[in-house]
């Protein structure tokens, strides 16, 4: 399989805070890369640099390279949202934004000019089905999206970026807040979804990289300590400190 | 031990009585006012015009000129105000230049409204030659209200949520379209407080629009006429004994108004406030 | 889109730096017009200068400061007893449902036009000053009255959100130790709250210093120096609006000079107030 992300000797400090380091990582298309690690292990960072999410944060210093499809990111003429566009983003705690159901998903779409309401249309209803949540909100599309329940909000979320109809999508401890059937939920769209996006799943959850993850990567203290298919990993890790997080010794 | 606990005792009655009489005298004031004004409002009073400089008849010219003085203050201060919170919030660091906007500002707020009609007299009155006149009454108020919408639209501002605006950058929303259609619209009802206390502050200013607007007692029919509002019409009746019927009644008017707006702006704060935290 | 966004910040900045050019706008314009005649005058003879007849030449604006001075400080007097302890009461002592009732309630009141405060001086205060202690009615007195009822609301709100800011551990930690709620207050919060407090009433003098419309209608207005507090006294601000009206030439300027004493009055008292709440911050 060809590499849809190409990470190379990515550094990543906050004013003094050196928060990852040299981190070299290729990321192939059509697979789920889970990316394990204790707290304040990087990987949450890790995640905002391949859609440039730091930015936002002024004390940020990046150096390395990040190519998606073969196209430094962090090249001065990039367009921030066409590569935000092509690279989606679920967040830890499901964020709806305060209006409705419907005009939480065709957001990204308005703004990048679909305005035909048919289309509108039929894309809320893909993204929906893909995300599992359609049968569930098919009739009230005008609701409140904060009025959903957490498991809701979040395969919400789900469908919001899938709406931008992007090439891969970044999730970030999506089911950190959520129950166990909604987490099997949400694991259930992302296994459809592979099919056609890059999925990146930062998880505190060693199982559930265990069921989704075709391949892992585990992060320590800003480093990338291993990575390797999810079977290797699992069962066996080539590095001490791998084995002791993933067996429970800490994190 | 019985000592302190006798002091605190004390303390606390001293302390009560204090707040009593702060409450009451601040009460006292309003229902005065009101106990004396409200006979003399009616819808006659509220719709006619004065006669006799205002011993007689209404104070419906005032109540234009207070509306229209205002509605141009609050039209130019509002893009002004919220820009400025916009950009101390979503553009800068905290630093140098934030706190220089942010000390200038104090200070604005800080200027006695003297000053302010004093500069307004010069500058718009005088030197760009647009006389005593709703422009320059309005452009010169739009000074005084400028800090308190700057103010409570950061405030707002600040409330909104981050991940809001991650949420939307991640979507592909530019910074300007996030502000546009994620930031400003959750923090609506804060910059609708600061709008209307600054509506409070321009009904209220009395120096400010004497010196700015004059105070000739007809319906204004453009920009450039002077007109009278509503506390300029009530002082002149007070203070030059003219009739104080009429005053109480004005007064009335003004302390109702003033009331229920504040009454209002407090309210949506407060919805502003519990929705987010 | 790029190029559109900058533009959209370039924009920005320049609004927010409008403030600032408004500020120099009114400090270059006051100036220009009211420096002339400080020069002329002498600063010295301007300010310390206790003879104001403007027909005659003379431009001495010392019994205005004076006015200014005492009514400020019999406002404070007024006010800081009243509106401490209805902070303290309100912050330490009430239930939470008062002081969610009376906060907004008193605040609210600072939003009474300040003619209506003068005119309630004249119709209210002015007997009873005549009848209690003699005089006319207009003087020193009831405009320290006056002043104080207004500043009531500023300080009263902003002394609250300072002890409401004391961290609730300082009360529990110091009640723990056995001090009764008053001490706790007067060792542990007051000190604490200490900072936010005194700008609270700096710049309620800010405003006092500055009213204007109130003052002309309880203060009298005469140019002396005050003997009691009795007399009728004549404020700064009074000066500019009493005369602006017809004043001309070299007496409009040294209106406008006026102000420029009373601008720099603020500004001072702003960058006290400032300097008091960041050194609070600090700490």
């Amino acid at each position: 399989m060809e590499d849809k992300i190409v990470v190379k000797g990515l550094n990543l400090c906050f004013d003094t805070h050196h928060v990852l380091k040299s981190i070299d990582l290729n990321i192939r298309a059509n697979e789920i890369l889970s990316i394990i690690g204790p707290a304040n292990s990087g990987k949450t960072s890790f995640l905002r640099t391949l859609n440039r999410l730091n930015d936002i944060i002024s004390t940020v210093k990046i150096t390395g390279e990040i190519l998606l499809d073969g196209i430094d990111i962090y090249k001065k003429d990039i367009l921030l949202p066409w590569l935000r566009r092509k690279v989606g983003m679920v967040f830890a705690l499901p964020v709806p934004l305060p209006r409705s159901i419907f005009e939480n998903i065709v957001y990204g779409p308005r703004l990048n000019g679909v305005t035909s309401k048919a289309k509108l249309e039929e894309l809320v209803e893909k993204t929906l089905k893909a995300a599992f949540l359609w049968d569930e909100v098919k009739d009230r599309l005008h609701l409140s999206g904060t009025k959903l329940s957490g498991g809701q909000q979040q395969r919400l979320c789900i469908a919001r970026a899938l709406a931008l109809e992007p090439e891969v999508i970044l999730l970030d401890e999506p089911c950190s807040g959520l129950d166990p059937l909604s987490t099997s939920r949400i694991e259930e769209a992302l296994y459809e979804l592979k099919k056609q996006y890059t999925i990146v799943l930062v998880t505190n959850n060693t199982k559930q990289a265990a069921r989704v993850g075709d391949n892992v990567a585990f992060f320590l203290m800003g480093e990338m300590i291993e990575y390797g298919s999810t079977e290797q990993i699992f069962t066996v890790p080539h590095d001490k400190r791998t084995e002791d997080y993933i067996t429970g010794r800490f994190g | 031990m019985l000592k302190p606990i006798f002091y605190e005792q004390v303390m606390k009655r001293i302390l009560f009585i204090g707040t009593a009489i702060t409450v009451f005298i601040l009460f006292f004031i309003i229902l005065y006012i009101l106990k004396n004004g409200l006979p003399v409002v009616d819808l006659e009073f509220l719709l006619s015009s004065p006669k006799d400089f205002g011993r007689a008849g209404g104070i419906f010219p005032c109540i234009v000129g207070t509306i229209v003085l205002t509605l141009v203050a609050i039209i130019i201060a509002t893009p002004l105000g919220v820009g400025t919170a916009i950009y101390l919030r979503e553009y800068t660091r905290e630093g140098r230049l934030t706190s220089i906007i942010r000390f200038g500002t104090e200070c604005l707020a800080g200027i006695p409204s003297i000053i302010f009609g004093l500069f307004g007299f010069v500058l718009f009155v005088v030197y760009l030659g647009f006389g005593w006149s709703i422009l320059s009454g309005g452009l010169t108020m739009t000074f005084m209200i400028l800090p308190t919408i700057i103010r409570t639209s950061e405030e707002a501002i600040k409330s909104v949520p981050a991940s809001y605006r991650e949420v939307s950058l991640s979507l592909g929303a530019t910074k300007w379209q996030t502000i546009i259609k994620v930031v400003l619209p959750s923090a609506l009802p804060g910059i609708v407080t600061g709008i209307i206390l600054g509506v409070a502050r321009s009904i209220e200013e009395t120096a400010v629009v004497i010196f700015t607007a004059g105070s000739v007692l007809r319906i204004p029919t453009s920009l450039f006429d002077s007109c009278r509002t509503m506390s300029v019409h009530f002082y002149i009746l007070a203070r030059e004994g003219i009739s104080m019927e009429n005053a109480y009644g004005t007064a009335a008017i003004l302390i109702i108004t003033i009331l229920l707006i504040n009454m209002f702006a407090y309210w949506l704060m407060h919805r502003l406030m519990a929705k987010y935290s | 889109m790029k190029y559109r966004e900058n533009l959209i910040q370039i924009g920005l900045l320049l609004t927010a730096l409008s403030t600032i050019a408004i500020l120099f706008l009114i400090a270059l314009f006051i100036l220009h017009e009211g420096l002339p005649i400080i020069l002329k005058v002498g600063i010295k003879g301007f300010i310390c200068g206790s003879h104001w007849s403007p027909q005659q030449g003379h431009f001495g604006i010392f019994p205005m400061i004076i006015g200014t001075v005492w009514i400020t400080i019999g406002a404070l007097l007024v006010s800081l007893p009243l509106s401490l302890s209805c902070a303290i009461y309100l912050s330490e002592f009430s239930t939470t449902k008062v002081r969610a009732v009376l906060k907004p309630v008193i605040e609210l009141l600072a939003g009474i036009p300040s003619v209506v405060y003068g005119f309630i001086g004249m119709v209210v205060l002015f007997p009873m000053v005549r009848n209690y202690f003699g005089g006319t009615g207009p003087c020193i007195l009831s405009a320290a009255i006056i002043l104080g009822i207004m500043i009531l609301p500023t300080i009263t709100s902003i002394a609250i959100d300072s002890l409401q800011a004391v961290p609730y551990s300082f009360r529990e930690g110091s009640l723990s130790l056995g001090a009764t709620r008053w001490q706790t207050i007067r060792m542990v919060i007051l000190p604490a709250a200490k900072s936010g407090i005194l700008s609270g009433i700096i710049l309620g003098v800010g405003r006092a210093v500055g009213e204007t419309m109130a003052v002309i209608m309880i203060a009298g207005n005469s140019v002396i120096i005050p003997g009691s507090f009795l007399d009728p006294v004549r404020t700064l601000t009074a000066n500019i609006a009493l005369e602006m009206n017809y004043a001309t030439g070299d007496h409009r300027q040294a209106l406008f000079a006026t102000g420029i004493v009373l601008f720099i009055a603020i500004i001072i008292l702003n960058i006290i107030a400032n300097t008091i709440a960041r050194r609070g911050v600090e700490k």
